[in-house]
């Protein structure tokens, strides 16, 4: 569903991690979050990250999403090497190409359901009108037409995990990253997202996803296991 | 939506506390705006009493005798000598290049003379000159016209038993009292006033002048132009401004302002402290907030306008507050505390725009430190669940 920006869709994976390390220090110890990771992911994929806590599997995340420099190795996404990129510029490119979905849907409580789906607009050079066309028409899709003007506490779960798939989609981002998407939600809820990444993931979204939940797994089109900072299954 | 939405949303969620940011900016634009309006109000009423009691330019004979006094200052030697003024260099002051400034020009002669045996100052004036020099002046009586009519001060007329319509001989030549002035405390009381020419004939003193007084209008008068000017007019006198009791005041006031900015200094500053620990609360307590709006792709440069727009506008109620509080603190509290009645509220446009602008710079450089340490926020500790 969304438009590739220029330099996608042929053969060269759409985010490439080479080398990559990630260490933290924690007073005198080093800890080693990520270790010499290297992993492609194409283009349409649908990729799940399991692992137990302290695996690094939010460290990667993290990274893909441009929020934490790594330590050592590179990631490429559509051709930008990101973290050589000036910090603004990151800032842009998280814009253009990323859509997060956070744990705990981290809606913005004192901004109505719609216009915490036209945050991510407020910052583009488009229109009150555009940004509205824009939002209600993912709040549509995300059937939750009709409850654009209420504040995200007015709303179950479920619906708000529909809002912070709406606010990560609007953009149109080639890549969808989620934390734990299912969470906070009841059973039945849960599997009502996984099908709907599911669904978006038919329609051509890219979609990396960390989670717990091994029912989850069972969506994704491949499944990255980590420990201790490697990956010990896929690639 | 835009920026400014999200900020005018925030400020909208946090309201008591946005109550405090703005009551915080208003005591301080409040302080600042009565202070200003109640010196202006001083300075309004010292000008208007400038005016007033103008007489400010006193013109002596250069002389080194010391032999009588006016007011305290010595107006030189009365014997007539070749220093001495004379009646033709009052036309001389009326024609300085900055005359329209002069207001009145009162020659004056002053002499002993012997009345029933006591000795008295006897001052030839132009009576038409000198009631508008002196507006504080109450008579008993008229005011002489004639030219055998005098004028006698308070003390003179206590002294000698006489009352208006009463004669007195002063040398040998008999005059009228028109009038008695009431007490004014000045050297006035102890002086008999008669016509200047009358006067100059019973001193046997014709033409001759003791010292000019001149008044000027004055709230931007150019005093000391106007000294120099008659000064070059009349080289043989010694031309003096008096400033006196309004100089004295002038300096209470000088002090009083100094005061006065270095409270609303105090008070601003305490203002810009209030705002500042209030936007840094704010700030730390959005964290995640700030940390979704980074993920999402906001730059550093956009979470800093978002504080910015907050300051702004916090700024601006508090500047608005301020200064219509102040006005209505200054209309009660300002005739209250100068004394000065019916001083009324000065709606100055400068002022309004001043201080509006003052508040929401306050506003804006209290939150440069919070602003750019939200900035600065690392969005994955923001973002502790990721």
């Amino acid at each position: 569903m969304p438009s590739a920006p220029c330099g996608l869709g042929n053969n060269m994976s759409l985010i490439k991690i080479h080398n990559l390390s990630k260490a933290y220090e924690s007073g005198k110890e080093k800890v080693l979050a990520l270790v010499d990771l290297n992993l492609n992911i194409e283009q349409g994929e649908f990729i799940s990250v399991t692992g137990p806590s302290g695996s690094g599997k939010s460290t990667l995340l993290t990274i893909l999403g441009g929020l934490n420099h790594p330590t050592k190795g590179e990631v490429v996404v559509d051709e930008i090497p990101i973290y050589q990129l000036p910090m603004e510029k990151l800032a842009d490119f998280r814009r253009e190409y990323l859509g997060f979905i956070f744990q705990s849907f981290q809606l913005i409580p004192y901004l109505t359901v719609i216009e915490n789906v036209m945050l991510p607009l407020a910052i583009t050079e488009k229109s009150n009108r555009e940004q509205l066309k824009m939002a209600e028409e993912i709040l549509e899709k995300m059937r939750l037409k009709g409850k654009g003007k209420r504040l995200p506490d007015q709303l179950s779960g479920g619906e708000q995990e529909r809002v912070a798939i709406a606010r990560a989609l609007v953009n149109s981002p080639p890549i969808l990253l989620a934390d734990e998407p299912t969470g906070n939600l009841d059973t039945k809820t849960g599997k009502e997202i996984m099908e709907l990444f599911k669904s978006l993931n038919g329609e051509g979204q890219t979609i990396v996803m960390v989670t717990h939940n091994p029912e989850n797994v069972a969506y994704s089109s491949r499944s990255i296991h980590l420990r201790d900072g490697k990956i010990v299954n896929g690639v | 939506m835009t920026l400014k939405d999200i900020s005018i949303n925030n400020l909208r969620r946090r309201k008591s506390k946005v109550f405090f940011l703005i009551l915080g900016l208003t005591i301080g634009i409040t302080t600042v705006v009565t202070l200003l309006s109640i010196t202006r109000m001083m300075n309004e009423d010292i000008s208007n009493k400038l005016d007033e009691f103008g007489a400010i330019i006193l013109i002596i004979p250069r002389s080194d005798d010391l032999s009588l006094s006016y007011g305290g200052l010595n107006i030189g030697g009365v014997s007539v000598d070749a220093q001495a003024l004379k009646d033709s260099d009052v036309p001389k002051i009326r024609q300085i290049e900055v005359r329209e400034n002069i207001s009145t020009v009162s020659p004056k002669l002053i002499g002993v003379v012997e009345t029933d045996g006591k000795k008295t100052l006897l001052t030839g004036v132009l009576f038409q000159e000198e009631i508008r020099l002196k507006k504080w002046w109450k008579i008993h009586g008229d005011i002489p016209k004639g030219r055998d009519e005098i004028l006698l001060g308070n003390e003179v007329a206590v002294k000698l038993f006489k009352s208006a319509g009463d004669h007195l001989t002063l040398n040998g030549k008999t005059a009228r009292i028109s009038g008695i002035l009431d007490e004014t405390g000045s050297q006035d009381d102890f002086l008999i006033f008669g016509d200047l020419t009358f006067v100059q004939e019973v001193l046997k003193k014709p033409g001759a002048l003791s010292l000019i007084e001149v008044s000027a209008f004055c709230i931007s008068c150019p005093i000391e132009e106007i000294v120099s000017q008659i000064s070059r007019a009349l080289p043989h006198a010694k031309v003096t401004a008096i400033k006196q009791t309004l100089q004295t005041k002038m300096e209470a006031l000088g002090h009083f302002k100094k005061f006065s900015i270095g409270l609303s200094i105090i008070v601003l500053l305490i203002g810009g402290l209030i705002v500042f620990t209030n936007m840094m609360a704010s700030v730390n307590e959005r964290k995640r907030e700030i940390g979704i709006f980074r993920a999402i792709g906001f730059r550093k440069s956009h979470i800093i306008r978002i504080i910015f727009l907050e300051a702004f506008v916090v700024g601006l109620i508090g500047g608005v507050t301020g200064y219509l509080v102040g006005l209505g603190v200054s209309y009660i509290l300002g005739p209250i505390l100068t004394g000065i009645k019916g001083g009324g509220v000065f709606i100055d446009p400068v002022l309004a725009v001043g201080v509006v602008c003052l508040s929401i710079m306050v506003g804006i450089l209290s939150s440069i430190y919070p602003a750019i340490h939200a900035s600065k926020m690392d969005p994955t500790t923001a973002l502790r669940a990721l």
